[in-house]
């Protein structure tokens, strides 16, 4: 039988088995209504009250500050939406980068269209933004910067920690979009200084459809959804208990075992980098040291990614270019593009993501079949005959 | 990945007439490495105006690769007044159709060959 390799991890990850039978009794038994007075409801109530301790626990913030969303996509859409609005009094100027999540850069693009100023910060070729940059940015009218925590598609991480510190110091609302980091490795909404963090399940192993926003007290922000009075009316809707019950379950499953896992991670994406960039003309995207754990992204010149994908899809191992939504669209990422890259070597990038169930194994089968697909797509192409 | 019929895929995998063409005739090359799509196809064109022999080198995805492909395989042997009939809309339902975001952009295989028909055509005009 052929071998099957997952290295897709950043687009999303199998529900971990101990999440799935921790959610499974609030389908069925436990299905109450948890704002109903009835015992069936207490019993829903009170799941999703511990759920929301552990997953506020799990950032270093208050039960009463994590909202919860139906994803990363909402959870972003809330904090930059939400807080224009509610600073539109203040000041309607925003400050994000060129690499961010399309669930921020769409929204801010929107919001741009609708009066706001946005301004996007560029970054230098490893993806990464400059302090400089930001601080000569900021307006008096500036009343948001939102900024991605660890990169989807290159994993370079920003210096957020620096940037909460510049945006507490001059009195400016901060949104982190950390949906590739929370249940990854260590985040620590206190130490970071944010005021608005987005977090999503299904990036560490737990159900789709299910994420949260954690907003810092205080923090004047509008809800998008108008309902009842859940989530304390800043995302009203019955509560979608089990995929929270299972969100938490994820969480405290991957705190328990994150510095393992992100040490062994680590090592085999440095051993993946270093294997693929002994085939002749592979250059690694992104940053070479402050990346993501599984994050491998390298650009094969005179092939194109989509090529790539199918030809390992036909060996058995998942892999993206850009992000998933850039697969099947025909533009080149927008990242790789800041990053100051040609539209040809973009073309040709590759995104591997390794996560806590890759194995030695599936790094040496994806090393040991990378270079005959390389070499079959580039004998097919017109710019590497040229070279 | 779904996105491609069983007849596109099995191109991709198993691309006819690849490759260059010492002593082209012709040679016609379309897209470029912005839209990520550059194909390039040769052709030898026998004393009955027959395509007698075509090869393609392609930069691209499963589209661009299946297209050029199957175009080297319809052309071959034909006579260049029909091959200049052919358009992309015929090459994509001869590989049984394609998704529609790639109709566009990596659908320009037909392009590639008469851009390699106007190169015989103009260089036997210099020659004359
Ligand atoms: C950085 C980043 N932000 C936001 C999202 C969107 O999250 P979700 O899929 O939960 O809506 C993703 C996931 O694709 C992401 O990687």
């Amino acid at each position: 039988m052929q071998r099957s390799v997952y290295l897709d991890h950043a687009a999303t990850t199998p529900v971990h088995p101990e999440v799935l039978a921790a959610m499974l009794p609030y389908f069925t038994r436990n299905f109450g209504n948890p704002s109903s007075v009835h015992a069936f409801g207490r019993e829903s109530r009170i799941a999703v009250d511990k759920a929301r301790a552990t997953i506020a626990n799990a950032i270093n913030a208050d039960a009463r500050e994590i909202v919860f969303t139906s994803g990363g996509t909402e959870a972003d859409n809330m904090a930059i939406q939400g807080v224009a609005i509610a600073m539109a009094d203040k000041g309607k100027h925003i400050i994000t980068s060129s690499v961010e999540h399309h669930a921020v850069l769409d929204t801010c693009e929107y919001l741009a269209k609708q009066g706001w100023e946005v301004t996007f910060l560029p970054v230098d070729e490893f993806g990464r933004i400059s302090l400089a940059d930001l601080e000569a940015a900021i307006r008096p009218d500036t009343v948001l910067i939102s900024l991605i925590h660890g990169n989807n598609e290159v994993g370079t991480m920003q210096p957020v920690a620096e940037v909460g510190e510049l945006a507490r110091k001059k009195g400016i609302v901060f949104h982190v979009d950390a949906v590739q980091t929370v249940g990854t490795i260590p985040v620590d909404v206190k130490a970071l200084k944010v005021d608005l963090l987005s977090f999503s399940a299904h990036k560490f192993y737990g159900p789709k459809g299910i994420g949260a926003l954690y907003i810092r007290k205080g923090t004047r922000i509008k809800p998008l959804v108008h309902g009842g009075g859940q989530e304390r009316k800043y995302r009203p809707g019955t509560e979608n208990h089990a995929a929270i019950v299972g969100m938490a379950r994820a969480l405290e499953f991957a705190l328990e075992n994150m510095s393992d896992n992100v040490d062994r991670v680590t090592a085999l994406r440095d051993r993946l980098i270093k294997g693929l960039l002994e085939i002749p003309e592979v250059r690694l995207n992104g940053h070479p040291t402050d990346r993501l754990p599984g994050n491998v992204n390298v650009g094969i010149r005179y092939v194109e990614g989509e090529s790539l994908i199918l030809s390992l899809d036909m060996k058995g191992v998942a892999v993206s270019s850009g992000s998933a939504c850039t697969s099947g669209a025909l533009d080149p990422s927008h990242v790789l593009l800041a990053m100051g890259m040609s539209h040809e070597i973009a073309h040709g990038s590759l995104r591997l993501t390794l996560g806590i169930d890759t194995t030695d194994e599936d790094i040496d089968y994806v090393l040991s079949i990378m270079p005959a697909i390389v070499d079959r797509l580039r004998k097919m192409s017109p710019l590497y005959n040229e070279k | 990945m779904s996105v491609y019929n069983e007849k596109v895929m099995e191109h991709f995998e198993n691309p006819r007439n690849v490759g260059k063409l010492e002593n082209a005739d012709g040679v016609g090359e379309v897209g470029n490495a912005t839209c990520g799509d550059i194909m390039r196809i040769y052709i030898k064109v026998d004393d009955e105006e027959r395509i007698s022999d075509i090869r393609f080198q392609t930069f691209g995805c499963g589209a661009a690769v299946a297209t050029s492909s199957i175009v080297t395989e319809i052309a071959k042997g034909m006579r260049l007044d029909d091959a200049v009939a052919l358009n992309n809309k015929d090459v994509a339902d001869s590989l049984g159709g394609l998704p529609p975001i790639k109709l566009h952009c990596s659908n320009l295989a037909a392009d590639a060959l008469h851009a390699a028909i106007e190169d015989y055509r103009s260089r036997k005009g210099e020659s004359q």
